[in-house]
């Protein structure tokens, strides 16, 4: 290290960059006139003839005094950097040094390389080692002979899949993808009611597989899912198929490459298959999650792995679920819909608005169950052949909700207890009123897929929603 | 070595003892908590029915739904009238 209250230059150099080469007579030169500390990153033995050569092989120097090229040439004054060159311009370097003469017989400049403390992932390494680290999680040692990879399974932090070991470099790396503070509060995780910090999050996020630019939706899904309205304690107690389902929308979704084309709903996408599941293990390992503990699912359903897609925004010919939820088109939200699994509905042959309306709505009047119509919540995701019909027609969002609506509401004697030799129904009271399926407000519509195929889907809402249960949450993603 | 960061809130959840059984419910009070699901009702008037015939008091209870978790002043009063409670979990 450097002498405390030194009064010289020091330069920065490496071997492996033909610049630091290119000068190598130079930096003689200067050695021989001023003081001259050198600090070589990869060869203690380069550059020759230097007396003051400082083996900087641990890149400590470099890190500590952020620097990014070589060769770098630094003015110090008491300890104090004053000036700094990057890379090799003659007559900079003469005018610091004042050495008229410096370098004659060199080109006037040439760049210099980049820093090998600033090599790809080296800057967090380079933090954990010297311990300049904002991290505060425990930290587990993964012992010689032990697989990092067998660990995260022993210890019960995976869903069942491999989850990437949380390295302090990779969390430092995922941590790049947000302004927010590692120490940051975003929520308090059921059923242990843990407190998570950012820090946690990413944490997770890193073993779900996600890139440091999907961390803003990571975040903004744990906050949805920790607003009462939402009731994640109550959607991952439930005997019922629900799991958190993440739709994103706004401008986020192309940044990140998140899918809202062909198989939408299925796997083969990063940023899909991972930003849900980084939510999934967030409620696991932070808040204590588990099933056969408090995951009480009877069946559950493949999408409790992590659910998470985009909305086909560009061309849809209706506004999207954010903008309908009161959002601006150019927010990035993220709306969480305590769902079950996917129930398609096809209709090859359905042309105008009104019959495929019907269509929809008879598949939509089965959710949880044909007789259920105590106001069910539900997700319904529509394909673009299917909106072609509505477009060409000119029929608006509005105006299919309406009708929908209009399809779903049946005469309550149809429904009752006993109707149809079928035990379960609504109650005899409600025979001879009017029943709607679906809680106003519960009926969620996007659009989404791949632009071949006349295949819409629904996925049944949990069983206990609105006020009693749980109700979707729409939370804008800030950087 | 290798290291890595610890995904958990650190803290095993706090662990509560169950309460030993009592040995007899003789001038014991019986809370009977219906969570609010269907016919849960039914199966505690049973219950209720066996144990008064048996001269042990008891005392109705319901939570608001069974999708949350009781509200705390629930709780509170079902610890201040009650010695243990019988809870009727599912439909």
């Amino acid at each position: 290290m450097i002498p405390n209250n030194f009064t010289g230059f020091i330069a920065v150099v490496k071997r492996d960059c033909a610049t630091c080469r290119l000068i190598e007579s130079a930096l003689a030169d200067m050695g021989g006139a001023l003081d001259l500390l050198v600090y070589s990153q990869d060869d203690p033995h380069f550059p020759a003839g230097v007396a003051e050569l400082e083996d900087d092989g641990e890149l400590e120097f470099s890190y500590r005094h952020e620097i990014e090229i070589v060769p770098t040439l630094l003015r110090m004054d008491a300890g104090q950097e004053m000036q700094r060159l990057v890379g090799w311009q003659r007559e900079d370097w003469r005018r610091l040094t004042a050495m008229p003469a410096l370098g004659a017989d060199l080109p006037v400049f040439s760049p210099g390389c980049g820093s090998k403390s600033a090599d790809p992932g080296m800057p967090e390494r380079l933090a954990y080692k010297f311990g300049d680290s904002p991290l505060s999680a425990r930290r587990i040692e993964v012992a010689t002979q032990q697989d990092e990879y067998e660990l995260a399974f022993e210890r019960g932090w995976s869903d069942g899949l491999p989850v990437a070991p949380p390295t302090e470099a990779r969390v430092l790396r995922m941590l790049a993808g947000t302004t927010r503070s590692p120490s940051d509060l975003v929520g308090i995780i059921p059923p242990d009611n843990a407190p998570c910090t950012v820090e946690k999050v990413a944490i997770n996020a890193v073993m779900a597989g996600c890139k440091p630019e999907y961390l803003p939706v990571v975040l903004a899904a744990v906050e949805a899912a920790c607003r009462d309205e939402f009731c994640m304690h109550g959607v991952l107690a439930t005997t019922y198929f629900a799991a958190p389902i993440l739709i994103v929308n706004g401008p986020i979704r192309e940044r990140i490459g998140m899918n809202a084309s062909h198989n939408v709903l299925g796997q083969g996408n990063r940023a899909n298959s991972t930003i849900g599941r980084a939510l999934q293990l967030v409620i696991r390992n932070v808040g204590g999650g588990r099933p056969g503990g408090v995951d009480r699912a009877t069946l559950g359903q493949p999408g409790k792995i992590g659910f998470s897609f985009a909305e086909r925004e560009h061309d849809s010919y209706w506004e999207s679920l954010a903008v309908e939820r009161g959002f601006a088109p150019e927010e990035s939200t993220v709306t969480l819909f305590a769902g079950g699994g996917v129930h398609p509905i096809g209709d090859q042959v359905s042309r105008e608005p009104e019959s495929l309306t019907r269509s929809l709505a008879l598949s939509l009047r089965t959710v949880h169950h044909a007789k259920d119509y105590g106001g069910a919540d539900a997700l319904l995701i529509i394909s673009p052949e299917h909106m072609r019909v509505f477009r060409q027609a000119g029929w608006s969002k509005a105006r299919f909700r309406r009708e929908l609506e209009r399809q779903t509401t049946v005469e309550g004697r149809a429904v009752m207890r006993g109707a149809d030799d079928v035990a379960v129904g609504m109650p005899e009271r409600l025979a001879h009123k009017r029943l709607r399926k679906f809680r106003p407000g519960g009926l969620l519509i996007v659009h989404a897929g791949g632009g071949a195929g006349m295949w819409s889907a629904v996925i049944t809402g949990w069983a206990a929603n609105g006020p009693r249960g749980s109700i979707p949450v729409t939370v804008a993603i800030q950087s | 070595m290798m290291k890595l960061l610890d995904p958990t809130s650190e803290r095993q959840p706090a662990r509560r003892e169950t309460l030993p059984r009592p040995k007899s419910l003789a001038d014991k009070r019986v809370a009977l908590l219906d969570i609010s699901k269907p016919r849960g009702d039914i199966f505690l008037s049973r219950v209720e029915q066996h144990l008064r015939s048996l001269g042990i008091d008891t005392q109705r209870y319901q939570k608001p739904t069974f999708a949350r978790v009781a509200p705390v002043d629930l709780k509170h009063q079902i610890v201040s009238e009650c010695d243990l409670v019988i809870e009727a979990l599912a439909d």
